[in-house]
């Protein structure tokens, strides 16, 4: 007979030990197991998300614990509601959601659909366009808020180079209107690639026999690609849609360090602005209002994207 | 719609569920649309509700 280390760690256990192990259920031992991660998660989140709705119920300020807190009802909440800076901040993240999520969409799906026929240098090149996703966002900001210096930036040049204007005449993350389109091309260029990577693993799932058939039905490309192509695809990019619908619905540290939410209010997301209401007006009731409003949208959303999901799984 | 309401009334998975994210979805578009201060301040109370209802009826019979 073979010895084991299962079998010598079973002899090195001391016998009160094994006795109280043997004693135990397979449900209990596996509760075992899980009850630390479940510690943990109630901890670091459920225990704060409850907190937070209790919060949002009062004017607690966090830099002032020794004031009396006032039990206000839900007047944070209306506050919010009713409030034309807090809806003009939507407007500014919807702006920004619309479009990074077209552009990624629609270049993300033309480079799946480029990269998906095979050619030398495939796998080199898909690489190099998924190289910005893997980078952090604090990088990225910081990297280009050197493109876009008017003086020095590369931007300016390029543009410059296609259209005449000269690039010392504007500045991308100054006033003029094209601060909100900055932020949006830093997103599309570095989250265009995920997208793609999604529409890549939906055009690989699309049987061959399917477009055989096609063909042996005279379908031509055109046809195919709207008949078979766009609707299997479709739940794929469905999903790579909410995933970036809920991702920059919640976008701060790239847009921070790019503009700060600047010039004026002209970039300030919602949670920008919930940041600066929490830790800079330091309204922590307020404040706590304002994150369970985008809290619940969010989950709402992630609701959509787990379905979504399972619908992926069933097919 | 026939299948739709039928599935409501049964209380059915699918049709709930359909529901449910309609009123998310429009929810989101209200919270965020430029046109109307009223859309924005009900916006909360339908994504919700729609949550709510989105977590309730994934646990009916399919």
């Amino acid at each position: 007979m073979t010895d084991t280390p299962i079998d010598r760690m079973a002899r090195a256990t001391p016998p009160h030990v094994a006795r109280r192990v043997r004693g135990l259920s397979d449900r209990a031992i596996a509760w075992l197991f899980v009850a630390p991660t479940i510690f943990l998660l109630l901890a670091i989140n459920i225990f704060p998300l409850i907190w937070t709705v209790r919060l949002s119920f009062t004017n607690f300020a966090a830099n002032r614990p020794g004031r009396e807190v006032e039990w206000v009802g839900l007047r944070n909440y209306q506050r919010i509601l009713t409030d034309d800076g807090i809806w003009a901040n939507m407007q500014t993240t919807a702006h920004f959601l619309i479009w990074t999520i077209t552009l990624q969409v629609l270049i993300g799906f033309t480079l799946a659909w480029l990269i998906n026929r095979k050619f030398r240098g495939n796998d080199l090149l898909t690489t190099l366009i998924v190289l910005p996703m893997m980078l952090s966002p604090a990088v990225v900001g910081n990297f280009w808020t050197f493109l876009y210096q008017p003086q020095i930036g590369l931007f300016n040049y390029v543009v410059e180079l296609f259209t005449g204007v000269p690039a010392s005449s504007f500045s991308m993350l100054g006033a003029g209107g094209l601060a909100k389109w900055s932020i949006i091309i830093v997103d599309t260029w570095m989250w265009t690639p995920f997208v793609m990577l999604i529409c890549l693993a939906g055009l690989r799932s699309i049987p061959d026999y399917i477009y055989e058939a096609a063909d042996v039905d005279r379908a031509s490309k055109w046809r195919q690609f709207w008949t078979i192509t766009v609707p299997m695809v479709l739940p794929f990019l469905m999903l790579a849609v909410l995933f970036r619908g809920i991702e920059n619905f919640k976008m701060f540290d790239m847009v921070v360090l790019l503009t700060g939410g600047g010039p004026g209010n002209e970039t300030l997301l919602a949670s920008i602005d919930l940041k600066r209401e929490a830790f800079e007006k330091w309204r922590t009731g307020y404040s706590s209002a304002y994150a369970i409003i985008l809290f619940v949208t969010v989950f709402g959303l992630a609701s959509i994207y787990v379905k979504a999901l399972n619908k992926v799984k069933e097919r | 719609m026939s299948t739709f309401v039928n599935g409501l009334l049964r209380f059915r998975r699918g049709p709930w569920e359909n529901l449910s994210t309609l009123l998310i979805a429009l929810g989101v578009v209200m919270l965020m649309q430029p046109f109307f201060l009223w859309a924005f301040t009900y916006s909360f109370i339908v994504t919700l509700i729609g949550t709510v209802l989105f977590i309730i009826t994934s646990h009916f019979p399919e």
